[in-house]
């Protein structure tokens, strides 16, 4: 049984694997599970390593039960997971805003394939970076962060816990096939390296709390199921003791705060990080397996003498406006590669407001964008600009 | 007038209501009242201590229930009860989990859940109270409508054969299961007690009055003809094939006990598995889990 939770060490792991070790070194001890391609090998290591440190590995009966079951764990007082591609990450959608309705620390991971519809399961593609943003219904504001290799599979995952715990929001790992399948170089800290945030509790008496009365920052302490505190939790629009009030003032004050907890935190969520970029002319924005690409690109046209630079997002949402504005107002051009045919490209147009060209290099799915269309784009731009 | 003037008067199961909440929402003649009452006086009397005890409901009228309990409670999505139940069950093993829904949301869109969660025999117990339609959203067909039925979805009466809720509960493999109209008020609250001390997927359907909106399509507007009707028709018939068990409304209604057994839950057998003991599929050794047979060879 007495299995080790964290693994110290430098491994050659898959990216699956790799997002299963990071949450497990994040503390996760339960995972909901369905199969799915690509996206299985979570799961699959998931069942064998949950067992060993004491922890649950439950596979449901569809994604509709994993995300439910995910959010029960939660409430339980269990870091929980699921993880899951296209088709089941819509079928999570409903729960998904149930968890963020009902403030549920929780972590999904989506290894992404192309679509729309069963599409190309074991090829990739990054089309559910939207659905991401919006594919609940109601207006909300999520946490999505995109990692582009096993080590940040792992990395990303327990911050991805982090981030749900301080924030009380289920947090999105928009991985992709390529990611999610590639071997490569994974270091895992010593575990007392790991730094780990906990959801707030309460420090007040069962009779004096409010579920949902929020601190300045927004953010509501947690009590978990058990804790003697006998709340009321719903999905529908409910007021700081947790009760329903169907009325346009209670929505209000739920959806501010709601929004609000991450918009007036985004310097604590927001990270990319950036190459090359003082003296750029053209830069390319990116996440996930086109950050590769784009990080190639802009070395070889940097070869050529191109002067570009480089943009790698590391959360996707809250998309980083502010960075992105100032950056535009001293660039020529901005690119997005992306393998879809345009979705976050949009959010870098808004953000840029004109102050640049904003070019999309696209692909459907199936494949990874090659450096060399990136690089015929920043040539392009430079031309056109 | 003495009563008046001594401190404010409390009921006895007001330790367990919200009582800032009330008056609830459901309609007069409904008997979703009852059953809740009948839902708290079992928790009172199975001594658990009420801070371990939750519940967990679904959509619809039946799925308020969870607002009103003074425990720890969600009202989760449509269908989606039993598995958040799982998920709360397996992270904390020391909680009783009580989901209280109705067929609606139980049966149709929550359905998979239910077989699924019989079949692991996950330790919690299924309230499932049975109107014969959807009533929060005005009564349309459900899978609980009798055949030939009138519903505002099926105007001219139902095409479908409803499901026999119990005998799918025993054939999922329920631990416990039993069946009583919400006029059953003594035998009904013995049985949620009995079910909350079953250890595994205990599952109690209750038939009861919806005058507002099934009754009044098909000539019970009436709550008390409702009553009456369930009433004269109720048979008790412990102990009998789940299959035969049947809600014949132009004969009679089975009510009573048909399924308690012992089986192990979901983690009895998942620890039991993980002690690695059992040697390799399909020669597994016999085990004893936790508590209940182990079934093998």
């Amino acid at each position: 049984m007495a299995g080790k939770t964290v693994l110290t060490g430098t491994h050659f792991m898959h990216g699956d694997h790799a997002c299963c070790e990071g949450a497990l070194a994040a503390g996760c001890l339960f995972f909901g599970g369905y199969p799915i391609t690509p996206a299985t090998e979570v799961a699959e290591r998931m069942s064998r390593r949950l067992p060993e440190i004491g922890g649950i590995y439950i596979q449901m009966e569809d994604e509709l039960g994993s995300i439910a079951a995910v959010l029960g764990a939660s409430w339980g007082g269990t870091k929980a997971m699921t993880s899951t591609s296209g088709p089941g990450f819509s079928l999570m959608m409903e729960n998904i805003g149930l968890g963020v309705c009902t403030e549920t620390p929780c972590v999904v991971c989506n290894v992404q394939r192309a679509g729309p519809s069963t599409g190309l399961p074991t090829l990739a593609g990054q089309g559910d970076m939207m659905q991401a943003r919006w594919g609940s219904h109601g207006h909300y504001e999520i946490i999505a962060l995109s990692p582009s290799s096993p080590q940040e599979m792992f990395d990303f995952t327990i911050r991805a816990f982090n981030l749900s715990e301080q924030f009380r929001i289920p947090v999105l790992i928009m991985s992709d096939e390529v990611v999610g399948h590639m071997l490569e170089r994974v270091v895992i800290p010593p575990e007392n390296e790991i730094e780990l945030i906990k959801r707030r509790k309460p420090k007040v008496s069962p009779d004096q709390y409010l579920p949902y009365k929020a601190d300045p920052d927004w953010i509501a302490p947690m009590a978990d199921f058990g804790d003697g505190y006998r709340m009321h939790i719903t999905g529908l629009t409910h007021d700081e003791r947790g009760y329903p009030v169907m009325d346009a003032t209670t929505q209000e004050n739920m959806i501010t705060r709601l929004v609000r907890k991450i918009r007036d935190n985004t310097d604590k969520i927001i990270d990319y990080d950036t190459f090359e970029l003082d003296d750029a002319e053209v830069v390319v924005v990116a996440y996930g397996i086109s950050a590769r690409s784009a990080k190639r690109a802009v070395r070889d046209a940097r070869q050529k003498g191109l002067r570009a630079g480089f943009i790698k997002l590391n959360t996707v949402w809250p998309f980083p406006e502010e960075f992105i504005r100032d950056v535009a107002g001293n660039v020529r051009a901005m690119l997005m590669p992306e393998i879809n045919y345009g979705q976050m490209v949009l959010e870098l147009e808004r953000c840029a407001q004109g102050r640049c060209m904003v070019r999309l290099v696209q692909h459907a799915g199936g494949g990874i964008i090659p450096p060399g269309s990136i690089v015929d784009a920043v040539e392009t731009a430079l031309k056109e600009s | 007038m003495s009563a008046r003037k001594s401190k404010a008067i409390t009921h006895p199961q007001d330790e367990l209501l919200r009582t800032d909440r009330i008056p609830h929402i459901w309609c007069s003649g409904c008997g979703i009242g009852t059953v809740f009452s009948c839902v708290i006086a079992a928790i009172q009397k199975s001594g658990y201590p009420l801070d371990d005890v939750s519940m967990i409901s679904g959509i619809g009228c039946t799925g308020r229930m969870a607002g009103y309990i003074k425990l720890d409670s969600f009202h989760t999505t449509h269908g989606r009860a039993i598995p958040f139940a799982t998920g709360l069950k397996l992270a904390r093993p020391e909680s009783r989990v009580l989901v209280a829904s109705g067929d609606g949301d139980l049966l149709a869109i929550g359905g998979n859940h239910l077989i699924h969660a019989a079949r692991r025999n996950i330790d919690i117990t299924v309230i499932c109270v049975n109107n014969l339609n959807y009533g929060m959203t005005g009564g349309q067909v459900a899978p609980s409508t009798p055949f030939g039925a009138k519903t505002a979805t099926t105007p001219i009466g139902s095409p479908e054969e409803p499901f026999n809720f119990c005998a799918l509960a025993a054939a999922c493999g329920a631990v416990y299961v039993a069946r009583w109209t919400s006029l059953h008020i003594r035998r009904l609250t013995d049985s949620i007690s009995e079910a909350m001390q079953k250890r595994g997927f205990s599952f109690v359907e209750i038939l009861t009055p919806c005058p507002t909106s099934f009754g009044r399509r098909n000539k019970m507007r009436n709550a008390l003809d409702i009553v009456k009707f369930y009433h004269e028709h109720s048979v008790i018939r412990n102990d009998i094939d789940p299959k035969e068990a049947t809600l014949d409304f132009s004969r009679n209604l089975v009510m009573g006990k048909f399924v308690d057994i012992e089986r192990p839950t979901f983690l009895d057998n998942y620890s039991l598995i993980n002690r690695r003991e059992l040697g390799d599929w399909p020669n597994l050794e016999e085990k004893v889990a936790v508590t209940g047979k182990r079934i093998s060879k």
